[in-house]
């Protein structure tokens, strides 16, 4: 019984309602905002603090013992995922008091953050898999509402895909668990583990596989599921298409690594091969999108495609080598992914447009600006000595160790692609001048002060030093990842967790 | 009553498929109903049915006598139909509020964002 685990879950969900009941104050619900999200950081430290010291943390709701109660659990990679969360939490809060309008904090902005946070907090830790499904929602719900707050033209369009699909996902979800409760009457996911291996029905156990497959692969946008993201997620305010960009296809990804690890291991050869193969195309589709597209915004949605691809490699080739790199990958993408938005969103700032022909200039007169793009820009396309580098390093190796050449060959075109995106960003945006057609440029070279500038620039430099960081000292989040792919390799560690404790 | 229910869910699938194919949002949002239908209908179908057999424990006993019907999957599909009711609420103000903007009915003049 250890309360520190629902914490994470229950502060936001007390902090969205505290948020909701002071609606007329706006300063109050920045603060809380901020404060709130600080302390989610904090808690989720924390947590990972004592999984880390003690192992897998486990508690029982209204201590009803496992496998009949909702469960609450906490291994190293529940832990970190949770942690990821609290530092984009933080960063998209602080980020956010400058940049979201007036009118949509009076909408409720801060409210639906929270859930949002909540949501994503409750998926990562629980361990029941319709628990699962109802966390999924209140994501979405809150996701749903944030994307379409401002009510403008695209965000309706966006949205509409977004729901449709996602919706879809979730009544994909919804089936397979009702199926899986018919085949084993359990969905503690320690207990279906266990009672999955001993049912000798191996084809239907390769439908569900297929099923929880599809579903969380609509999530997380991989290949070929992925076309509700690039409609949608270039919409909304900037802070928010950085706090999705980060963490909501990673919530699907998450969900993947602990179905595919925990549960559906019996034919490895068959589900990891398709998956393996959706790893590829979701690379090379996703990078060869962002190609084509001259829009800041669009490029690194499509970005975020192609990087899913990396992940799911790493749960493809099911090496314990392969998992690191994926555990690592997950976390170094979340961190750089939401700074080159929240990059992005400066440039708007600055410039009152994210399309790259109404850019330029942004070098010349803000060369600290330039550095800060510089870094996750350069460590997402992975050049060394940044985390991309690392991350990529890991899971490539892992190809060649397993001697998947096609898969090794993808990833490293990907990689390439990426560092072309980067530098027609860098050329456009950063080195030519400012384009004659642009009117305003008073907040670029400083004539007017902006005093929004700093809340965007701290979240921004914090999550860069942290990508400098995990590139120069990678030895920690090394370890970490090499002892949570371990955990994921062995679920035996994790079933007894849940298990005996309910035993006791 | 196993089969009967299965051929229903498997037409209520197919009808949810093919309203949601259609190019009007209206007929989205059926499809999109007709389907979470379809999931919770599943759902009670696979967990198993048990007729005229209540999960209600006799007066002195410590548990239920013989077999009874499972009251689990009633519970997470209660749970489910209310998500479902809050989502599906949420896309009919989505279309309604995206028929304002768009002022079409055609999901054919909604690709702006797709390209």
């Amino acid at each position: 019984m250890s309360l520190q685990v629902a914490i994470p879950v229950l502060l936001p969900l007390l902090l969205g309602a505290v948020s909701l009941a002071v609606h007329r104050h706006l300063t109050v619900q920045r603060w809380l905002g901020v404060l709130g999200t600080g302390a989610l950081l904090a808690s989720t430290l924390w947590l990972l603090h004592t999984v880390w010291h003690e192992g897998v943390v486990v508690m029982h709701m209204g201590d009803w013992k496992a496998p009949f109660g909702i469960t609450l659990v906490a291994d190293l990679l529940g832990a970190i995922m949770a942690v990821l969360t609290g530092i984009m939490g933080f960063a998209t809060a602080v980020y956010s008091t400058a940049t979201t309008p007036r009118g949509h904090e009076h909408y409720g902005h801060w409210p639906l953050l929270h859930l949002l946070l909540a949501g994503v907090a409750g998926a990562f830790l629980t361990g029941d898999v319709f628990n699962l499904y109802v966390w999924f929602e209140v994501m979405l719900v809150a996701s749903f509402a944030l994307l379409i707050l401002g009510g403008e033209r695209a965000q309706m369009e966006g949205a509409i895909k977004y729901v449709t699909l996602n919706l879809l996902s979730s009544m994909i979800f919804l089936s397979a668990v009702g199926i899986t409760y018919g085949l084993v009457g359990t969905l503690n996911m320690a207990d279906m583990a266990v009672k999955l291996a001993e049912v000798d029905q191996p084809g239907l156990v390769t439908v569900l596989a297929a099923m929880y497959m599809v579903s969380f692969g609509i999530k997380a946008g991989a290949f070929p599921l992925f076309f509700w993201l690039p409609a949608s997620y270039h919409t909304p305010p900037i802070a928010i298409s950085a706090l999705f960009a980060g963490l909501l296809t990673k919530v699907g990804v998450y969900a993947l690594y602990r179905v595919f690890t925990l549960i559906f291991t019996q034919d490895v050869g068959y589900t990891h091969e398709i998956l393996l193969w959706a790893a590829g195309f979701t690379m090379i589709t996703g990078v060869l999108g962002a190609a084509y597209h001259y829009e800041v915004r669009r490029i690194l949605s499509f970005h975020i495609i192609s990087q899913i691809g990396y992940m799911i490699m790493g749960l493809a080739l099911f090496t314990p080598l392969a998992l690191i790199g994926g555990v690592f990958y997950i976390a170094h993408h979340i961190i750089v992914k939401t700074n080159l938005f929240l990059v992005a969103g400066v440039a708007y700032r600055m410039l009152g447009s994210y399309e790259l022909r109404d850019l330029g200039g942004l070098y010349k007169h803000r060369p600290f600006l330039g550095l800060l793009f510089a870094v996750p820009a350069l460590s997402l396309a992975g050049l060394p000595p940044l985390s991309g580098f690392i991350a990529k390093l890991i899971v490539i190796w892992a190809g060649v160790e397993q001697a998947s050449w096609g898969i090794v060959f993808v990833a490293l075109l990907t990689g390439l692609l990426t560092l072309y995106s980067m530098t027609k960003i860098w050329q456009e945006a950063f080195w030519h001048g400012v384009p004659e057609h642009v009117q305003d440029t008073s907040v670029l070279t400083g004539e007017r002060r902006d005093p929004g500038l700093w809340a965007m620039y701290l979240p921004i430099a914090g999550l860069a030093l942290l990508t400098l960081f995990i590139g120069l000292y990678a030895q920690p989040l090394y370890e970490l990842a090499e002892a949570s792919a371990k955990q994921l390799l062995d679920p035996q560690v994790y079933i007894d967790a849940v298990l005996e404790e309910g035993a006791q | 009553m196993e089969p009967l229910m299965a051929v229903l869910v498997g037409i209520m699938f197919a009808a949810a498929i093919y309203m949601m194919l259609r190019r009007s949002i209206v007929k989205l949002v059926i499809g999109l109903i007709l389907l979470s239908n379809a999931a919770n209908l599943l759902f009670f179908t696979a967990a198993g049915m048990t007729r005229g057999a209540p999960p209600l424990i006799p007066e002195g006993a410590d548990g239920p006598v013989g077999a009874v019907g499972d009251p689990l999957p009633m519970a997470l599909i209660l749970t489910a139909i209310v998500i479902a009711f809050g989502v599906l609420a949420f896309a009919l103000v989505l279309i309604n509020k995206a028929y304002q903007v768009v002022q079409a009915d055609d999901l054919d003049q909604m690709k702006d964002t797709d390209t």
